[in-house]
């Protein structure tokens, strides 16, 4: 499938990127080349085979609903880029 | 000989008869560090314990798996700041073996890469030659090993992250059975792929790790539930009768002729043990590396969604918008491989491209794991090369991303498949280059390729004959 610009941009806009003018044409590059090797996977035989999204056998892990508290704030708010009044500080939304 | 030349099981043995304390280790291996880590390059950030147990073994981590209170940075300017604020389940287990971590290793950014160059910070390089690369994502795991700077690592493979570099390296790494070993605290990649597991010296030391970081946990829901082997148990069992499988796919194009000639002489050797080797058919091996890189960047895509600059991790200066603060934070932080996979992710699994390539891709994944299982309806084991080629320049490869992901091309469909598989060294070509061989297993059967590697470890003597000399070649 040949990708366009104006697709890559859209892509990157989906994914949160920005592409710099000088290198759209290098990632459009890249994106072609290899999404032009992985077409080979239209080739492959698999008429009628279902989709495996996970080898694990099982279907789904069931814990008792307890709350554990994480004590340690300290340690998650030091992490924060800016922070005031133990919140994390974002811009203006609304 | 040098404390730091020991295996891990060489220094339990010494620490038990009290020849030697835990405080000589840790500082056999911290001078260590300071003669070699110059010209390697391989750790991220070390640590300096405090206080050294009786009995307490170091360990070198790689740096996207969680240490409470220490940086974990995934070789990202992303995470150039982070602090963990809990450990990983393996790291929690290791300490409570008296196991304590001496550095943090690097690695490909977000493990995203073949040859550690992808790394934010600095290249790694290859203690056997200088100017090469050591094989990625775990290339810093498998370097300080290699150099003797740690007496084992753990690392972490989604696409041949562990085995690799440890090809590329001359040392031992195994990648467990998906849900063999908690993937809880590891920062993820491509989740229904990833796995942590050893990087180590020899095969008795990969089985002695595996004995500790394996085993069911509930912080994971992948965790699988089954009773706890002892890895050590089966070493010394001869091979006799063994099946192993050869497959053909794997032994043709793009494999290099001094690779291909050094796992027959493996093959050849299994024969002379009492094993059976036949060449077999292996035959969606064309479309497994297309499908691994379509699923693991569709992953990734979404695994990375969570770095957004608001709670931890990199915030871009300027911005006038919560978006923009999004898009520039993200832009400023990631690296251009870590982009181009998050945008080829992002691609398929867009509207119009989904069926086209995700949707199919997880249909020949589960093409990839019938064919494993016809082929274990034979065959005990299978034996492959564990990369196309020995270790290859810096600078080669990193500016054509195509070409990397063919260094993955006799790994990744394990991890589709979610099997075991162990790379351990047969040789070194003639460029004194070390040579991986891979023994594929069935799923929760880590005990039957522990024991064939080790078989063949014993009549190699690897270790014993060839050593890296730390120069440019």
């Amino acid at each position: 499938m040949q990708v366009s610009r104006e697709e890559i941009l859209h892509i990157a806009n989906l994914a949160d990127l920005n592409l710099k003018e000088e290198e759209i044409d290098t990632y459009l590059l890249h994106l072609q080349e290899i999404l032009n090797f992985a077409n080979i996977v239209n080739n492959a035989p698999i008429e009628k085979l279902g989709e495996t999204i996970g080898v694990s056998e099982k279907v789904n892990a069931f814990r008792k609903d307890e709350i554990k508290e994480f004590k340690d704030k300290e340690s998650l708010l030091q992490n924060a880029p800016e922070e005031e009044e133990h919140m994390f500080h974002i811009p203006k939304v609304i | 000989m040098e404390i730091y030349e020991l295996t891990v099981q060489e220094l339990k043995e010494k620490l038990d008869k009290k020849e030697i304390t835990s405080k000589e280790i840790f500082e056999s291996y911290q001078a260590r560090i300071q003669e070699k880590e110059k010209d390697i390059k391989a750790f991220v950030s070390l640590n300096d314990p405090k206080e050294i147990k009786e009995n307490s073994i170091p360990i070198g981590i790689k740096d996207n798996i969680n240490i409470k209170g220490t940086k974990t940075t995934c070789s990202s300017k992303m995470l150039e700041n982070f602090v963990s604020p809990y450990s990983a389940t393996v790291i929690e287990k290791l300490e409570n073996e008296n196991i304590i971590s001496i550095g943090k290793l690097n690695m490909d950014e977000f493990a995203m890469g073949a040859s550690t160059e992808y790394s934010y910070f600095q290249k790694t390089r290859n203690p056997w030659n200088l100017n090469r690369v050591p094989g990625g994502s775990s290339g810093g795991s498998a370097a300080a090993v290699a150099s003797n700077m740690v007496p084992w690592a753990l690392g972490s493979d989604t696409g041949g992250s562990i085995r690799q570099p440890a090809s590329f390296c001359g040392v031992v790494g195994l990648k467990p059975t998906y849900g063999l070993v908690s993937r809880y605290g590891l920062v993820a990649f491509a989740s229904s792929l990833d796995q942590i597991g050893p990087i180590t010296k020899d095969v008795r030391d990969c089985a002695m790790l595996l004995n500790i970081i394996s085993g069911h946990d509930e912080k994971d829901s992948t965790s699988a539930e089954k009773e706890k082997k002892d890895y050590m148990k089966n070493l010394e069992k001869d091979v006799k009768g063994l099946k192993i499988g050869l497959p053909k796919q794997y032994m043709g194009e793009g494999i290099h002729q001094e690779v291909k000639e050094k796992i027959l002489e493996v093959a050849k050797k299994y024969e002379e043990m009492g094993a059976i080797v036949e060449e077999c058919e292996f035959n969606c091996s064309e479309y497994a590396l297309a499908t691994y890189y379509i699923i693991a960047c569709a992953e990734a895509s979404s695994n990375l969604g969570r770095f957004d600059g608001i709670r931890y991790g990199y915030r871009a200066k300027e911005f006038s918008n919560l978006k923009e603060l999004y898009k520039n934070s993200r832009s400023e932080g990631f690296g251009a491989e870590v982009k181009r996979r998050i945008i080829l992710g992002t691609y398929v699994l867009s509207s119009g491209y989904y069926d086209a390539y995700y949707k199919k891709a997880l249909q020949v994944r589960t093409l990839v794991k019938k064919e494993f299982e016809r082929l274990f309806k034979t065959y005990d084991i299978l034996l492959t090369p564990t990369a196309p080629s020995t270790a290859f320049e810096i600078g080669t490869k990193s500016n054509n991303p195509l070409e990397m992901y063919l260094a993955d091309l006799c790994t990744v469909s394990i991890n589709i498949a979610g099997l075991p598989a162990i790379s351990v060294p047969c040789g070194i070509d003639s460029k004194g280059l070390p040579v991986g061989m891979q023994l594929i297993g069935k799923a929760f059967d880590e005990e039957t390729i522990l024991n064939a590697a080790y078989q063949y470890e014993k009549i190699e003597k690897f270790r014993e004959k060839f050593r890296p000399e730390f120069k440019e070649k």
